[in-house]
């Protein structure tokens, strides 16, 4: 399947959704309540057989947080980009460690740098920092007045 | 006392008083010592991040660290004489730094390679895990600019520490030294 048909397949799997070309990716925009049952679309669909995350990682604007989530078909070899944005006071999502088990550490390490909790996580913790770590680094409000030199 | 740059084409520390089929080499035990030490200077293999990919070429067959004493790299801190910081320290690889130069047996050195090893270098603003710069940790003896530096770098700070040993100087004697000429 060619990027084009396969946008398009994608697009009429969710009409609500929107699906743009990217840099490199399609990319498709979601509503972050119907992330699980996207993902379990996109894998179970014979046609689409995205069986594999590369990558799980997240932004953030400021205004709001962007989980983005890299797939990739081992069998057709097309990828996919799933984006959808989270509130920054309060980010939270469901776990896709369900579905892809190398979801697990990718989001214990989002919890841990940004601060996203990850609903029905089997053991959300720190995976880099100390335990006993105050705050979550990769935000941009963070602050460390002791470690940090301010440019 | 001056610092003693012992060039290469002297390889023995000490003279010759020639004799009848031979001669008498005179040297005192000190500097036999300390020429002995700097020429098997046994690194650790310590590399934390990219400046390491420059050490291992370092020591690769191209520019090949081994000509100067340098060959065995020692994967265990009780057989390394230097310690080569090869890379960005950061807050929690800091106790595991001290402590493998703890472990060392003396006399032991550190080179700092490259600019995060030496200040942070470009994690110095705004971050919240690097060290800026690992004499805050353990006390360093030769001190390498770049990012990273070139491999020919390296072996000059490598050469550096050699005759440093061979002056049998210690850090304080060498800024004196150093004061006292000028610059
Ligand atoms: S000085 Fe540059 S090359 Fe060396 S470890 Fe730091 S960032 Fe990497």
């Amino acid at each position: 399947m060619g990027t084009e048909e396969l946008i398009q397949s994608i697009q009429s799997m969710f009409p609500d959704a929107s699906i743009n070309m990217g840099n490199n990716f399609p990319e498709l925009v979601i509503e972050k309540d119907s992330l699980l049952s996207v993902l379990n679309q996109l894998k179970s669909e014979p046609t689409l057989a995205f069986d594999y995350l590369f990558c799980e990682t997240c932004v953030d604007w400021k205004s709001h947080l962007t989980m983005v989530y890299h797939l990739d078909s081992t069998r057709f070899r097309h990828n996919l980009v799933i984006k959808t944005n989270l509130d920054a006071q309060a980010p939270e999502i469901e776990s896709a460690c369900h579905l892809y088990r190398t979801a697990e550490l990718h989001e214990r390490e989002i919890f841990d740098l940004f601060g996203v909790k990850f609903l029905n996580h089997p053991h959300l913790r720190r995976i880099l920092l100390t335990d006993d770590w105050k705050g979550h680094p990769l935000r941009k409000d963070y602050d460390d007045p002791i470690n940090m030199i301010k440019l | 006392m001056d610092v003693k740059i012992t060039p290469p084409s002297e390889p023995f520390p000490g003279t010759v008083h020639p004799t009848d089929g031979g001669g008498v080499l005179v040297s005192s035990l000190d500097e036999v010592i300390n020429w002995a030490r700097s020429n098997s200077l046994w690194p650790l293999v310590f590399g934390t991040s990219c400046c390491a990919i420059e050490m291992m070429s370092t020591a690769a067959a191209k520019y090949d660290f081994s000509r100067f004493g340098f060959e065995v790299a020692r994967a265990t801190p009780r057989q390394a004489d230097v310690i080569i910081i090869a890379g960005t320290i950061v807050n929690k690889m800091a106790p595991v730094l001290k402590r493998l130069f703890d472990q060392m047996p003396d006399p032991k050195y550190v080179i700092a390679m490259g600019a995060c090893a030496t200040s942070g270098g470009p994690f110095f603003y705004n971050t919240y895990s690097v060290v800026k710069g690992a004499d805050h940790i353990i006390p360093v003896d030769v001190y390498v600019a770049g990012c990273p530096p070139r491999p020919e770098a390296l072996l000059h700070a490598l050469i550096t520490l050699q005759e440093k040993i061979k002056s049998g100087l210690t850090r304080d004697q060498i800024r004196g030294e150093m004061k006292a000429h000028g610059n």
